[in-house]
């Protein structure tokens, strides 16, 4: 690979590129259950997220990161009281057992609890706040709704309505939380259950109310206006897309689980991704939207993806190769080893924060406020 | 451009049309306001306009509305995106993308505008509304101005002939209204645009228009001369009051025309000896204060929402507190209401600290009207609304009842809180708000949306509860509320306090926020026509 420019003027790296560095980073953390190698995962990240988010865009990663920390601690508060099946011998503390009736057979409530189910538990969630935290920065680092404008004109309507639906997720906390507050206003604490329960008409209301005048704002801007071509031309191209893209996710669950077998994934996905291309095609040619300002794919486009994919591969490689360190024994418990080649390949995504390009408006911040910070060192 | 033949709209399930037999020729080019009281039918003239009625909205359109030779029966807003465009009240709920550039960007890519051509449009709309500045800022750092110019930006580019605007100023603080109208006055103007808004402000809108519709009922009048229009009208603002009742014909509209007609109504009033007595200074020094605040700083995220504020407030006065958008308001309400922590300094309101009171005990001490009075309403039913306050305060049976009809009079007790119009809703807010008996009421932004006769009932309503010793701080762009109630005004920049005084020295000295009569009778220290008629009757 040619050492990519590492482009002195500043500009937005495209989209596409960053979903692609995003999803194979997932997809890596998705792949191993060692700790140091998931927590290098979200280091990475963060980092990357540090040096090339926008200034005024959405930082999504943090409550994404915040997000999964809930899921850990959920996970191995389920696990201390239900027991996940993994026979340990460090017994941490022993709970009360309540006895189940026979019929609840493979249940357990209380018991003991041991260090090697804790532990696993602990990973389990560690590995999906892992995948979420890659998802919360790339939906940081490049807008969903930036995304929406390379979507091909079949799948345009369902991402509008996706990426609607995304946005629209933070504005309801936000609406939760005013209502909450104003609940206060009348002599009300704003916690408990019968409180919530007394947020909901409201918060709904006011949800409703806002999508409707989305709705309305984008109807009156002539949203869904160039879809109108024949009818049955709408039909099979949704048909088919939908078809393939169906059969894409199947065939890539094929691949990905080693456990199901990969004979019949491989054709699967093949003929999927076979017929979602056609539905794009003939979605395309028919697209009569243009694009303001397409952003261009250039050398750092393609090293940022290349620096995504890297672990990804080498990972999903690894775990189905069975090398050591990528899956860790979890009976009996041991420090994880931190395997050399995929901690390279992990370490070496953070290297898009030397290659892409820095976003206009962080460029002008860090030109400001730099000879000040010089100053003062 | 525009016409209505025989337009009638009834939505589904309602028992009375919202409009009937309206007939309506609007020209090219032309500024037209329409006018009326809330629930008149306003919004849903607009909304016919590009087909929003029926296509969107559901109920039945008889009659037809054609637009640029393009009838809405046949087509739906959609496919008339590219000839009318609809700015909605809120620009928020409107914005689709996150930055300045894709939200302008946006309607020509949906129209398949040639991308170059895109990229000149875009560049001449930025110049256009004065947004090259803000061009790649992302949408929800803007002020409420910048946003509603983006969002009116964002129509213009797609390049229609006709805009539609459902208030566009209401939310935004008297300079940024002017900043908006200007752009439109300039559209209309320099490059011929037709523009049709409604409005509740009148005074900031009335000079701009070239024509006035009036709705009453459904029913829709000709496009009239300004002039007669305001003469006819129910909803109008000071200027038409003044005029109307020192009898001048044709009527002023703008504060220049005023000015030259008011010379000899100055002259006379300026003989009077005691003309400046008509705001007599309020039992000042003896009333005890209720609401102390010393050196508060609020920071919301990084930014300093409120910094060293210092200010008190005594029973029985009503203080306004004003400023741009963004400038701190609501968080100073909110702060002095107990909903935000002090980031350092101190607040006390009746001698204890709000946030430091359980909620029940802080609603008897300070009530809060939000800016969105629906945040404080649950029930389906006005009645079992009011049941639910009372149960809240530990009120006997019927108080906030009692209240709401002191406030609005009678209101049906079977309507959903929202059915009510704007006015009635804010009343039932106030409502439940003062059955907690609290001796602060504060109100957050109280007028936005409401018509005339409303606001002078909210007026009646504020002047009541200073009389009754309560002490009364209002935040509000609108400086002809604030002319009629408030006896000081407190002026916030950027968290700090600019300006805190008695309101005819702080309203008549400045030229954004005097109302129109000082703004007329400059230097004369009078702000509304009550107090002109006042200073007037013991001379005649």
């Amino acid at each position: 690979m040619a050492r990519p420019t590492p482009a002195a003027t500043p500009r937005m790296l495209h989209p596409v590129a960053w979903w692609v560095w995003g999803v194979g980073l997932a997809t890596a953390a998705a792949h191993t259950t060692n700790p140091w190698l998931l927590l290098l995962v979200i280091a990475v990240a963060g980092w990357v997220v540090l040096e090339r988010r926008e200034v005024g865009a959405l930082d999504s990663f943090r409550p994404f990161l915040i997000i999964g920390l809930f899921a850990i601690g959920l996970r191995v508060a389920l696990t201390i009281l239900l027991g996940n099946g993994v026979p340990g011998q460090v017994v941490l503390v022993e709970l009360p057992q309540v006895r189940l009736p026979d019929w609840f057979a493979g249940l357990r409530l209380g018991g003991p609890v041991t260090l090697e189910s804790v532990v696993a538990a602990g990973i389990d969630g560690l590995r999906l706040a892992t995948t979420l935290a890659c998802l919360g920065a790339a939906n940081g680092l490049a807008s969903p709704r930036r995304l929406l404008r390379y979507a091909p004109a079949t799948l345009y309507d369902i991402g509008t309505a996706i990426v609607v639906a995304l946005t629209f997720a933070p504005a309801l906390v936000d609406l939760a939380g005013r209502v909450r507050s104003a609940r206060r206003l009348r002599g009300h604490s704003g916690t408990g259950v019968r409180e919530l329960a007394r947020l909901a008409v409201p918060v709904l209301e006011g949800a409703l109310d806002r999508s409707l005048d989305l709705a309305a704002s984008m109807e009156s801007r002539g949203y869904g206006r160039t879809a109108v071509r024949g009818r049955r031309e709408r039909i099979v191209g949704s048909a088919l897309a939908l078809s393939g893209a169906c059969g894409s996710v199947a065939g890539l669950f094929g691949v990905m689980s080693a456990s199901s077998g990969g004979w019949f994934g491989l054709p699967m996905l093949v003929s999927g991704l076979a017929l979602l291309a056609t539905s794009l095609v003939l979605g395309s040619r028919r697209d009569a939207r243009t694009a303001y300002r397409r952003d261009p794919w250039r050398a750092p486009e393609w090293a940022t993806c290349a620096l995504g994919l890297l672990p990804a591969v080498l990972l999903v490689h690894a775990e189905a190769d069975a090398w050591p360190g990528i899956t860790i024994t979890q009976v009996p418990l041991d420090w994880p080893p931190l395997p050399a080649l995929p901690t390279l390949a992990i370490l070496a995504a953070v290297l898009v924060a030397w290659v892409t390009p820095v976003p206009p408006r962080l460029a002008r911040a860090r030109a400001t406020t730099l000879p000040a910070r010089l100053e003062t060192a | 451009m525009i016409e209505l033949r025989g337009v009638g709209v009834t939505y589904a399930g309602a028992s009375r049309p919202s409009l009937r037999d309206v007939d309506l020729r609007i020209e090219e080019g032309e500024l037209v306001l329409v006018v009326g009281p809330t629930g008149s039918g306003k919004s849903t003239l607009l909304r016919t306009l590009n087909g929003l009625v029926p296509h969107f909205s559901g109920g039945t359109l008889t009659g037809s509305v054609v637009v640029g030779g393009r009838d809405t029966r046949a087509h739906r807003p959609r496919d008339l995106a590219d000839l009318v465009g609809f700015v909605v009240q809120d620009p928020t709920s409107a914005f689709v993308t996150d930055t300045v550039e894709d939200e302008i960007a946006y309607g020509m890519e949906t129209l398949g505008v040639e991308p170059t051509a895109m990229r000149r449009r875009l560049e001449e709309t930025l110049d256009i509304m004065g947004l090259a500045e803000l061009r790649d800022r992302s949408l929800r750092e803007l002020s409420g101005g910048q946003q509603q110019r983006v969002s009116i930006a964002a129509v213009l580019a797609a390049g229609p002939r006709v805009l539609v605007l459902d208030e566009p100023t209401s939310a935004l603080d008297p300079v940024a209204a002017e900043e908006v109208l200007s752009a439109l006055h300039r559209l209309v103007h320099d490059l011929g645009y037709t523009v049709v808004l409604a409005e509740h402000r009148l005074e900031r809108v009335v000079q701009h228009a070239d024509r006035i519709v009036l709705v009453r009922d459904g029913v829709v009048s000709a496009p009239l001369d300004p002039a007669e229009a305001m003469a006819l009208s129910p909803v109008h603002p000071p200027i038409v009051e003044l005029g109307r009742r020192m009898g001048w014909s044709p009527l002023p509209l703008t504060i220049r025309d005023a000015r030259r007609r008011a010379g000899s109504l100055r002259a006379r009033l300026a003989a009077l000896d005691d003309a400046p007595a008509a705001h007599a200074p309020v039992k000042d020094a003896a009333s005890r204060s209720l609401v102390s605040v010393n050196r508060l700083v609020v920071r919301r995220g990084t930014v300093e929402a409120l910094s060293k504020v210092t200010l008190g407030v005594s029973a029985g006065s009503v203080t306004a507190v004003m400023g741009r958008n963004g400038a701190g308001k609501s968080t100073l309400l909110a702060a002095m209401a107990g909903q935000l922590a002090a980031t350092s300094g101190e607040v006390s309101v009746a001698g204890s600290s709000p946030r430091r009171l359980a909620p029940h005990d802080r609603v008897r001490v300070v009530g809060l009207v939000p800016q969105d009075s629906n945040l404080l309403l649950y029930a389906d039913s006005v009645a079992a609304e009011c049941r639910a306050a009372d149960r809240d305060f530990a009120a006997a049976d019927g108080t906030t009842r009692a209240l709401l009809a002191r406030i609005a009079g009678e209101v049906d007790g079977d309507q959903h809180p929202r059915d009510l119009s704007e006015g009635q809703r804010l009343a039932l807010a106030l409502a439940i708000i003062l059955a907690g008996r609290p001796q602060v009421v504060l109100l957050d932004e109280p007028t936005r949306g409401l018509d005339y006769p409303a606001k002078r009932r909210l007026v009646g309503i504020l002047r009541d509860l200073a009389a009754e010793g309560h002490a009364v701080i209002v935040a509000t762009h609108d400086v002809e509320l604030v002319a009629e109630v408030a006896q000081r005004v407190i002026v916030l920049a950027e968290g700090e306090v600019v300006v805190d005084g008695p309101i005819h020295e702080v309203l008549t000295g400045s030229p954004a926020f005097a109302p129109q009569v000082a703004k007329i009778l400059h230097p004369l220290p009078l702000l509304t026509v009550d107090d002109v008629s006042a200073a007037l009757v013991p001379a005649s």
